[in-house]
């Protein structure tokens, strides 16, 4: 996928369109905790990884393992928009 | 759609294949006999670029895409269960060091383990704890610049020669992942003996009694070390083990198609029996759908397609249950020859029932692939 036109919009609605193929029936916002919604097991967790990787053509490492990082729509934008904006 | 093997491919398995006949089948019942694999045979691996297979070329290894992986995993299946589970193993440690390892890990490990220099194991099972990862025991404190580690890991493969483990315990109430090696203060293991099947895989428990590790040997932060680091190694296992499970069916298949050709009853080869035919079918038929499920999971992955995670589930449940299966007639049409030592298909059928049990019991994946009905 490429990255050269993306922006901070088009990162949260393909990681929204991504997760919502897993929780269906959720409006998910952007601040909202998905670990709170009780919605993530490590199954899951990985796929998503995968996905951010894939879709945004970058790499996930050791330092951004972080639980924060995963939080929230915004949050995984943000990590995005670090390594590729 | 094209579904066939690349040229380089199709020349690796030949090259895997060769390998598998000449170096394991005419010793793997005697690894099998006397629990072990000698060292000798896992630096032909090495030397063989085997132990480095999930690792890139730049990074010192093999580089290979991930259905030739699955391929040598096949062979290496049908050759001997536990000899492929040394490399189920020693790659998801080498992945993990590889995908979530800073460069620090990297300069330590990667290439000592591509090099078979040391050996890589995987320790997250414990006595109380097996299918509910999570629930993990043993504990990790960090006292200034060291983890102290306390609890016991049960089960590991290759842990009674093992140099580094992958292995999860908890940190303030969260799984994590650290890489923890043998010589480490407070480190010891116990040889685990008479398994049922996977005998050569020289399972040890390990004990960890205020055994202190660098905390630099942390791997991800807290918390991620299960859904991240654990997850993505059980992924390379599982696909490891799926292959490994059409390893054994492939070589059920072939023991029976040369057993049931020369033995004669009632006049005739066995094979000239309608019942005996049919479970050939059966096997035939099996053996081919679990290969093909193993290749489309490899396929995914080497695509970065998230998809590849349940569809390695998926390889994984069809190829072990259907190889337990096959092992269990290849034993029958062998009849008494094939409850015999002097015949392998004993051998393949206790390795087979093993595969049902280990990167998620049948019933785990029972259970988690159903969802994925609901999802997509
Ligand atoms: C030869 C061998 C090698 C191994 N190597 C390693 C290794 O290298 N590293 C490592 O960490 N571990 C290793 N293991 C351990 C292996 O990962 C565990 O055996 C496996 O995870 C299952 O756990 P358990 O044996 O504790 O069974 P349990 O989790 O206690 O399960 C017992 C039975 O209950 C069923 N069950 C459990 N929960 C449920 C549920 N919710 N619903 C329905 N049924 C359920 C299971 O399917 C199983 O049939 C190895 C095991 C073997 C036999």
């Amino acid at each position: 996928m490429t990255t050269d036109s993306l922006t901070v919009d088009d990162i949260k609605a393909r990681t929204r369109a991504f997760i919502g193929k897993f929780f269906k029936n959720i409006e998910l916002q952007d601040d909202e905790d998905i670990f709170a919604l009780g919605f993530v097991n490590s199954l899951f967790a990985m796929q998503l990884v995968m996905f951010i990787e894939k879709e945004f053509g970058i790499a996930v490492e050791d330092q951004d393992l972080n639980i924060d990082n995963f939080r929230t729509i915004n949050a995984m934008a943000d990590l995005v928009k670090g390594k590729v904006l | 759609m094209r579904i066939e093997l690349t040229e380089q491919q199709a020349s690796a398995k030949a090259a895997f294949r060769a390998f598998v006949d000449h170096e394991i089948v005419p010793y793997a019942d005697q690894f099998d006999r006397e629990e072990r694999v000698p060292a000798a045979v896992i630096q032909k691996l090495a030397r063989e670029g085997y132990l480095g297979q999930v690792v890139p070329e730049e990074q010192g290894g093999t580089g290979s895409d991930m259905v030739t992986f699955g391929i040598l995993n096949e062979e290496l299946g049908r050759g001997c269960s536990s000899i492929r589970s040394l490399l189920t193993v020693h790659s998801m440690a080498a992945f993990a060091v590889l995908k979530w390892g800073s460069a620090d890990h990297k300069s330590r490990f990667l290439s000592r383990l591509v090099s078979g220099e040391i050996i890589g194991a995987f320790a997250l099972s414990e006595p109380n704890v097996g299918s509910d990862a999570k629930s993990v025991e043993t504990s990790a404190r960090l006292v200034g610049d060291r983890y102290v580690l306390n609890g016991r890991k049960r089960w590991m493969t290759f842990g009674q020669i093992a140099d580094v483990f992958l292995l999860f315990a908890q940190v303030e109430g969260k799984v994590t992942a650290f890489l923890v090696e043998r010589n480490s203060p407070g480190f010891s293991t116990e040889p685990i003996t008479g398994i049922l099947g996977t005998r050569g895989s020289m399972l040890a428990e390990l004990r960890l009694d205020d055994c202190e590790i660098p905390k630099e040997n942390r791997l991800g932060g807290l918390g991620f070390g299960l859904a991240a680091i654990g997850t993505s190694a059980l992924d390379i296992g599982r696909y490891s083990v799926a292959w490994g499970s059409v390893g054994i069916a492939q070589a059920c298949l072939e023991a029976c198609v040369e057993y049931t050709s020369t033995r004669r009853q009632f006049g005739v080869p066995i094979k000239d029996h309608d019942l005996v035919r049919q479970m050939m079918t059966n096997m035939i038929t099996n053996t081919k759908a679990a290969r093909m499920l193993c290749y489309q999971a490899g396929y995914l992955k080497d695509s970065g397609d998230s998809r590849t995670v349940m569809e390695t589930w998926i390889a994984k449940y069809f190829a072990s249950t259907a190889a337990m299966k096959i092992a269990a007639d290849a034993v029958q049409l062998h009849g008494a020859n094939g409850c015999s030592e002097e015949y392998p298909v004993q051998r393949y059928f206790r390795d087979a029932k093993i595969m049902e049990i280990i990167e998620a019991s049948t019933q785990l994946q029972q259970m988690n692939i159903a969802q994925y009905a609901y999802e997509y």
